[in-house]
């Protein structure tokens, strides 16, 4: 029968650990447990219609003798590089005018609160409505036919590598605006005028000041995008018409032909990649700066 | 007996749920069938989808009791879901060439033919072959192949008609190319007229390994490029052959798409961004029923044919199992054999159907004679005119038509991959 202290700080000792237990336990049912079964199961073996525990390699010797897989690889990471790009440049150019150009706190968020109306809707819907945007009987190859610059429709809008890169940019620019306008919002104003004062041209501003100043907004935006743009196998299979391929998509027809174990080979393959890149960014960034 | 009775009622609710507990409501439950109680049966089933599907779990319902819960995916996901989730379903909607690879896992029941009521008159395509005594056997995973076992425990296939069939053939039907006659200037009379330069970009294939080998074969035969052995079962270089044939024509842009489900298939067709392509039949209706001129062209070398049918999850037992088949005698009685014909399927027992179907109806779709009354589709909608004719004309001329059925092959692994290749070129 000991009193009650010693009691009192096992609680406090254990209450760190419920604090912590909801996420804890959260990460590891939704996180942990399947990334432990994707990385069992692509030692596996199968065949036809079965998929036989086993310890095997030729899911990953497989994988990495394909030249189908390496150059699915490549073009993903293009994909990727591609849209990096364009989002980067355009979510900049967007969060820098809602932040700078735009005067009242209210237009701001009216500005901010535009930019996510599309995403009121699924992303699959905005992604089809591109389809007849862009068709061979679609609204730009008419008009451009009506006005008589070409008279042939443009085959590649639609079905090519440039389609899917479109739409991604069109559905993920969002990404970087807005971890690009919080970084932003937060550059100190007086640093900008100091700046001036200093003498520096507009330009030099732009370089010397603001771009550094955005670098965690550019890294978390870029994080986002990555994550988002490797594992996609939606727009590529819509707006690629089957002309282009990506690893999630090879994931996608490899898991719909029963190739379970094949298929996690190329999410281990993928997760690889998608967390080398993304680790790489964050030594260069600290993002923990902008939270 | 009026004790386990009221019992019953209790434990079968269990076993709808649990396998377990089936096996102990079957013992109880399995010498007599009430109709009482058949109305309180729910059979889940697994299938691919089809407009049907509904419209017959309704009608189902009303004649029979019994509920049919349907899980409408498509055909790689009904395959995965039959294989991985066996206890997830009592009926497994499938096609003939899935069951090849899908029976010897030993998820399925064998149905006794004894128990069939219109065992004799279902179509002899899937007991014998042929369609009549003198049709000539067509290549692939022909249905009769594979549609029996010796006995009800073996998962082997048997190598003629048994007492046990593998599935109750459901639907099928003999599938060639879709074409935009507007957009189309000349006639079309063989598949290699898909690969003709001046449908460059304006033609499609259907992206799924299994069908689109078997398309592909047609039209590569066709052209004289490659004789296949049996192009339901290619050797490796066959296969090598046929993609490396693919690959080029796809880097040289002659595929505008490569379609995955039967809506895409439709909306290139509609859009005109495809006027020659793969095509299934109802898609080929639902393009024509929006008023745009699509036909489904016959061609000189025949069909490529699919069959698919309802097999019965090994777990099923008792007043489930009695249940199945008082929905299978239901299902070849003709209500739902007319609602198949109507959409441009076939029924497996003809002569019931028939009973169903008014004189026009069975003249066109069936007899491939001129409509004397507008054609309308089981959910209403006009179809054909006056005067219409079915393409590809009669049942006799569709079905005893066919080259090669759809198909799984020896090498289908080896063909999936390379299929792969050809999918991300």
């Amino acid at each position: 029968m000991q009193p009650q202290a010693p009691k009192r700080p096992l609680f406090e000792r254990l209450l760190p650990y419920m604090q912590i237990a909801p996420l804890a336990l959260l990460l590891c049912f939704f996180l942990l447990i399947p990334l432990v079964m994707i990385v069992t199961v692509s030692f596996w073996n199968y065949n036809g219609f079965q998929v036989v525990p086993d310890i095997v390699l030729f899911n990953y010797t497989e994988m990495l003798g394909s030249a189908t897989i390496w150059r699915t690889l490549f073009s993903t990471i293009l994909f990727t590089l591609t849209t990096l790009a364009v989002t980067a440049a355009l979510g900049f150019a967007i969060a820098y005018h809602i932040a700078f150009y735009v005067r009242t706190p209210l237009m701001r968020t009216v500005l901010f609160m535009a930019c996510t109306i599309p995403f009121l809707t699924s992303n699959i819907i905005r992604m089809i409505s591109w389809v007849p945007f862009l068709g061979r009987q679609g609204l730009i190859n008419s008009m451009l036919m009506d006005i008589g610059l070409i008279d042939q429709p443009l085959d590649f809008l639609l079905y090519s590598r440039f389609a899917i890169c479109l739409v991604y940019v069109y559905l993920f620019t969002l990404f970087m605006v807005t971890p690009l306008y919080n970084a932003m919002s937060r550059i100190d104003r007086s640093v900008i005028e100091a700046a001036i004062d200093a003498g520096a041209t507009p330009v030099q501003i732009m370089f010397w000041v603001v771009l550094p100043l955005c670098k965690t907004g550019f890294a978390i935006g870029a994080v986002f995008v990555i994550t988002v743009v490797m594992g996609d196998f939606v727009t590529v299979r819509i707006m690629g018409g089957g002309h282009s391929a990506t690893t999630g998509y090879l994931i996608l027809n490899q898991i719909s032909l029963l190739q379970y174990p094949a298929a996690c080979a190329n999410a281990v393959m993928l997760l690889v990649v998608v967390m080398s890149a993304i680790g790489g960014l964050l030594r260069g960034v600290d993002i923990r700066k902008a939270l | 007996m009026t004790m386990s009775n009221a019992r019953a009622g209790w434990t079968r609710r269990k076993f709808l749920t649990t396998t377990g507990a089936g096996i102990a409501a079957s013992t109880l439950a399995a010498p007599m069938v009430w109709s009482q109680n058949i109305k309180d049966i729910v059979l889940r089933t697994t299938s691919g989808g089809t407009a049907a599907t509904n419209a017959l779990a309704q009608k189902a319902k009303e004649d029979t009791g019994i509920t049919i819960q349907y899980t409408a995916l498509d055909t790689d996901s009904v395959n995965s879901r039959v294989a991985t989730q066996p206890n997830s379903y009592e009926l497994a909607g499938l096609e003939y060439f899935s069951i090849k690879k899908l029976y010897p896992t030993g998820v399925l029941q064998p149905i006794d033919t004894k128990r069939i009521k219109y065992y004799d008159d279902i179509v002899p395509l899937f007991k014998t072959g042929k369609l009549n005594a003198d049709s000539m056997e067509a290549q692939g995973t022909a249905p009769h192949t594979v549609n029996f076992v010796e006995d009800f425990e073996s998962t082997d296939f048997a190598s003629g008609e048994t007492e046990w069939m593998t599935l109750i053939p459901t639907s099928y039907n003999a599938d060639t190319l879709g074409i935009r006659t507007d957009m189309i200037d000349r006639k079309i009379t063989s598949w290699a007229d898909i690969m003709d330069p001046e449908f460059k970009g304006k033609s499609a294939l259907v992206n799924i390994p299994s069908i689109g080998i078997m398309d592909a074969a047609m039209i590569l035969e066709a052209m004289g490029e490659i004789t296949y052995g049996d192009k339901g079962n290619m050797t490796r270089a066959e296969i090598d052959k046929t993609i490396e044939f693919l690959i080029r024509a796809k880097r040289d842009r002659h595929f505008r798409a490569l379609w995955q489900s039967f809506d895409e298939s439709i909306n290139l067709m509609t859009s005109g961004e495809v006027v020659i392509q793969s095509m299934w039949s109802p898609a080929v209706a639902a393009v024509r029923s929006q008023g745009i001129p699509c036909v489904y062209q016959a061609l000189n070398e025949g069909y490529r044919a699919w069959g698919g049918g309802t097999g019965i999850a090994r777990h099923v037992t008792g007043l489930q199992l009695d249940a199945v088949y008082e929905y299978f005698n239901w299902y070849l009685s003709g209500w739902a054999g007319a609602y198949l014909n109507r959409e441009g399927y076939y029924s497996a027992v003809l002569k019931t159907s028939k009973d169903y179907m008014t004189e026009n109806e069975w003249g066109f779709w069936m007899e491939g004679k001129p409509a004397t009354a507008p054609i309308v589709s089981p959910e209403g909608v006009k179809m054909e005119d006056v005067g219409a004719v079915r393409d590809g004309g009669s049942f006799e001329d569709r079905m005893g038509n066919i080259a090669c059925w759809n198909s799984v092959m020896d090498e289908d692994r080896y063909m999936v991959m390379k299929w792969a290749e050809f999918a991300t070129a």
